[in-house]
């Protein structure tokens, strides 16, 4: 209880600054804690005294994710515009490229220009402690995305919103298994990433058999990678079965298993308009959609309504994106707005 | 003594005297200088007072102290004719271990950052070792040196832990003192400790270079290492030394980013490499050795620092930050040229 009062004071100190403070006044009556202090005469008296040139000025909401600028990220930011677009707010979208430190030196940017709330993906929560900190204590709300599930409290999120990763795993590693797979390879492709880790060992433990992992190069080099996967494929003709973590990954390991005379069943995890074809088609098995766009939009509307309303969704629990899964039966439908890049 | 030489009857002839201008000019970071102020006013401009108020200010000499700090001892090496492509890993590979000693067999904070350092004065010995007595570049050494770490990085990291990072580096003992002098930023302000740490190393160094024995060694080794074998100058020592001094610093400062985010992960510093070697670039060294500042180096990494904050601070794309660092750096060593040209007619 004590910390959400503590979360509800901080948003009101904040508008000191914000852009929904006399609507607060205003719509407020039914908020608890909140309206107690708002209907306080000195908050009024402060209420009264803001202009509205300061209050524009935190009506950005900042969004500072890992993505490494490839297609999965690209539909996140996509979620993000559009909702900026649909709701008539600023929002601003930037990417760390998987590095920790460049992640949180990008937040202590984004709390410098005083946004009206903060949008962060967390894989490793450790590295963004101090600068969430600071932006707490700068009474700015903030969302974690994508990663980041099992801390998103300890660093003050009113939210989470994505898939457990684990979860998802398990899901797909029992789905191959369902399938006839005796000995899954999966594809890991980036060297530091604690979800795709996460992924593995749910697949491990949801597929029961044989479970190995590839590193390969990644998605800056897919024609290595595909050389990758198909040396690995030639050299373990027992290998029935491969997960890929990425969707540009998942089409190398189409076309490696194609071109190694493979007949290993093949998933991936996120879609593109190629994963989508390739399932049409019966290359490729299924994929673990976790619905990205979600985690774009998601976050935008839910600091949209905090600003606005003092509201939270969730109820202290993550909200989940995923997963879904796309296979042969509804590929066709998803397929147009995978085209438009929003799926 | 000035005085003397100023009004002695026998004035020497072979000292000519060069004005104020001309000297300046024949500075190495002169390039980078009117760099940093273009840069400057160039994101005062487009992000607003803010860029140059101290939230801003501490957020760009933070990576500037980030790129700094590396950059220094790199265009020490770079004077002395030689590079080091493993030093961006290299910072990855201390920070891992140090987040291994303090995590896994829990040692304290202060011995595992002696340790580190240790691994860094070895790792630096057998780059300078392989380099003078293969004889080969150290281009191509230290691209196996930063090739090696990498996959050692990646493989030892995940057979220790299981995972490719190491968290929970915040729970060993000594952490909170060391995160005070090593990662963390003073109370009042966002200043990170690292800058201090940078602008004392800068000092160092410059020092180093214009006042020592070693600083001419340095010169000397990479204008012609031959002619400075035959006068006398310890070649073998010079190069080793500064490749040793390289890679402890990459520890020093993958320490500092392990207790900055409280964590090391198997792919930190991949690519940094190239980063430092713009700043020190940018900064007035030349590719082919025997010329070049510490100071330069600097200015550089400051350059890049404010780069880096200022486009996502002028709410630019930042699909675009290499693009600009890309630019800058071909206008800065142009600039550096051109100069340089002048300096040299003005003087002839």
């Amino acid at each position: 209880m004590t910390e959400h009062e503590q979360v509800e004071w901080e948003a009101i100190e904040e508008d000191e600054t914000g852009l929904s403070r006399r609507e607060l006044f205003v719509k407020g009556g039914l908020l608890t804690a909140g309206a107690a202090f708002l209907g306080s005469p000195v908050a009024a008296a402060r209420a009264a005294a803001k202009s509205p040139a300061a209050a524009e000025a935190s009506s950005t909401f900042a969004v500072v994710t890992h993505g490494a600028g490839d297609a999965f990220w690209a539909v996140v930011k996509k979620g993000v515009l559009k909702a900026g677009k649909d709701l008539g707010v600023k929002v601003n979208y930037s990417e760390s490229f998987n590095n920790p430190q460049k992640q949180a030196q990008l937040i202590g940017t984004a709390v410098a220009r005083k946004p009206g709330g903060l949008v962060v993906s967390a894989p490793n929560p450790s590295a963004l402690k101090d600068p969430l900190r600071r932006a707490r204590r700068a009474g700015v709300p903030i969302i974690t995305i994508n990663s980041g599930v099992q801390a998103f409290k300890s660093l003050g999120a009113i939210t989470h919103v994505g898939q457990t990763e684990t979860i998802a795993g398990r899901g797909a590693g029992q789905k191959l298994k369902a399938a006839g797979g005796k000995k899954l390879l999966v594809i890991i492709h980036e060297q530091g990433n604690i979800g795709l880790e996460q992924r593995y060992s749910g697949a491990k433990s949801g597929f029961g058999g044989k479970t190995s992992r590839l590193q390969v190069k990644g998605v800056s080099d897919i024609s290595t990678t595909t050389n990758q996967i198909k040396t690995k494929l030639r050299a373990d003709r027992s290998i029935d079965a491969i997960l890929a973590l990425n969707p540009q990954v998942g089409v190398a390991a189409k076309d490696a298993a194609a071109s190694a005379n493979s007949k290993a069943k093949i998933a991936t995890f996120d879609l593109s308009s190629d994963v989508i074809k390739a399932i049409q088609r019966g290359q490729m098995l299924f994929a673990v959609d976790q619905q990205q766009f979600e985690q774009g939009y998601l976050p935008i509307v839910f600091l949209y309504l905090y600003r606005y309303n003092l509201n939270t969704v969730g109820g202290g629990q993550p909200v989940l994106t995923g997963p879904g899964y796309v296979e042969k039966g509804n590929a066709s439908k998803v397929a147009a707005y995978a085209r438009r890049g929003t799926r | 003594m000035a005085q003397v030489a100023e009004s002695g009857l026998a004035r020497d002839e072979r000292l000519a005297r060069v004005g104020l201008a001309a000297r300046l000019f024949q500075r190495p970071e002169i390039g980078s200088m009117v760099g940093v102020v273009a840069v400057f006013f160039l994101f005062l401009w487009a992000a607003g007072a803010k860029f140059a108020e101290l939230d801003g200010f501490a957020l760009w000499t933070d990576e500037a102290s980030n790129v700094g700090i590396m950059a220094v001892p790199v265009a020490l090496l770079m004077i002395a004719g030689e590079f080091d492509l493993s030093a961006g890993v290299m910072t990855g590979s201390a920070g891992l271990l140090f987040a291994y000693l303090v995590t896994r067999p829990d040692l304290n904070v202060w011995p595992a950052i002696l340790l580190v350092l240790l691994f860094g004065l070895t790792i630096g010995f057998i780059n300078g070792m392989l380099v003078m007595k293969t004889r080969l570049p150290s281009f191509i050494v230290t691209l196996g040196t930063f090739f090696s770490l990498a996959g050692l990085n990646a493989g030892l990291t995940r057979r220790a832990t299981g995972s490719v990072y190491i968290p929970d580096v915040d729970t060993a003992s000594g952490f909170r003192s060391a995160h005070r002098f090593l990662g963390s930023t003073f109370t009042t302000y966002a200043f990170p400790d690292r800058v201090i740490w940078w602008i004392v190393i800068t000092v160092v160094a410059t020092w180093v270079l214009a006042r020592t024995r070693f600083g001419n060694w340095i010169f000397a080794v990479g204008g012609d290492a031959t002619a400075a074998r035959n006068v006398g100058v310890p070649v073998l020592r010079t190069k080793i030394a500064l490749f040793m001094t390289t890679s402890t610093m990459a520890s020093l400062l993958g320490i500092m980013i392990a207790l900055q985010i409280r964590s090391a992960q198997a792919d930190q510093g991949i690519g940094n490499e190239f980063v430092y070697i713009i700043a020190a670039v940018v900064g007035g060294c030349l590719l082919t050795g025997g010329y070049g500042s510490a100071v330069g180096a600097s200015i550089g990494a400051l350059i890049m620092g404010m780069i880096t904050v200022g486009i996502p601070f002028a709410g630019w794309n930042s699909d675009y930050q290499r693009l600009f660092l890309g630019v800058i750096l071909l206008l800065a060593v142009m600039l550096n040229t051109l100069i340089r040209w002048a300096a040299a007619r003005s003087r002839a």
